[in-house]
């Protein structure tokens, strides 16, 4: 990926199913290479109010091939800033109730400062960059979702632009 | 490789642009390259105005095989366009 670091291991799953942290991080134990020393893991879970509006589903849908290719290309960006030997991005779709886990990041280096800011970074592009579409159902009928001015923001803070898409 | 030439561009429509166009995708037969102008221009024959306006809206992305691109481009048969709203993850 960069020079710092040649062999890191990138996987972006996106699948309907629900995961197990405890489960990839053994795998990751299992699959690293020996200087290993930092794992920073995001866990995602859909919550049951949109502003005040009761959410009862959350119904991802995504572009296959192309989203996976956006998420790559994110944690690319995330590999050229911080020495990162592993990365691994799930992504859900299909429809979530409230609660369930929607996405996994597990960012593993060999120091904390690069596995901490690498999964905040992915975690900010994953708002405005991946290829997603989010249908919010409740009580009072459909909504469509977008990224918020705030997200927009942190995204832009890394590259320092007002994150403008 | 197929021996079949491509003539045609397939369109996709995700999300809130597939509510409103009410398809996921469309097929336009086309001959040789054409522009993007020329492609809505097809687009138009067979949707409604209101969807029209639906794809044309300012926050409205396209991508070409599944790459993002900054019109004016001109498609060739077989290539795949897309007319994304919108994305949000995480």
């Amino acid at each position: 990926m960069t020079s710092n670091s040649p062999a890191c291991v990138v996987q972006v799953r996106i699948t309907e199913a629900d995961f197990d942290a405890g489960e990839e991080l053994q795998s990751l134990y299992a699959r690293a290479p020996g200087d290993l020393g930092a794992v920073a893991t995001f866990v995602g879970l859909v919550r049951d109010l949109a502003g005040d509006e009761p959410v009862s589903t959350l119904h991802l849908e995504h572009y296959p091939g192309m989203t996976e290719r956006s998420i790559e290309a994110i944690v690319e960006r995330a590999g050229e800033r911080w020495p990162l030997l592993d990365v691994l991005v799930v992504h859900r779709v299909g429809p979530l109730a409230p609660r369930a886990q929607i996405v996994y990041v597990q960012t593993a280096s060999s120091h904390r400062d690069a596995a901490f800011a690498a999964a905040e970074f992915i975690m900010d592009y994953l708002k405005t960059d991946a290829v997603f579409w989010k249908r919010e159902s409740g009580p009072s009928g459909e909504r469509w979702v977008e990224s918020t001015a705030a997200d927009r923001q942190r995204r832009g803070a890394w590259d320092g632009s007002d994150g403008a898409v | 490789m197929s021996t079949v030439q491509a003539r045609e561009i397939r369109v996709l429509f995700f999300a809130s642009l597939r509510e409103a166009v009410e398809t996921d995708t469309l097929s336009i037969d086309i001959t040789g390259p054409v522009s993007l102008d020329e492609l809505l221009a097809r687009l138009k024959e067979r949707l409604p105005p209101t969807a029209m306006t639906a794809l044309t809206a300012e926050n409205v992305r396209l991508a070409v095989n599944q790459t993002l691109i900054n019109p004016p481009v001109m498609v060739q048969p077989g290539d795949e366009v897309a007319f994304l709203p919108p994305v949000t993850g995480g």
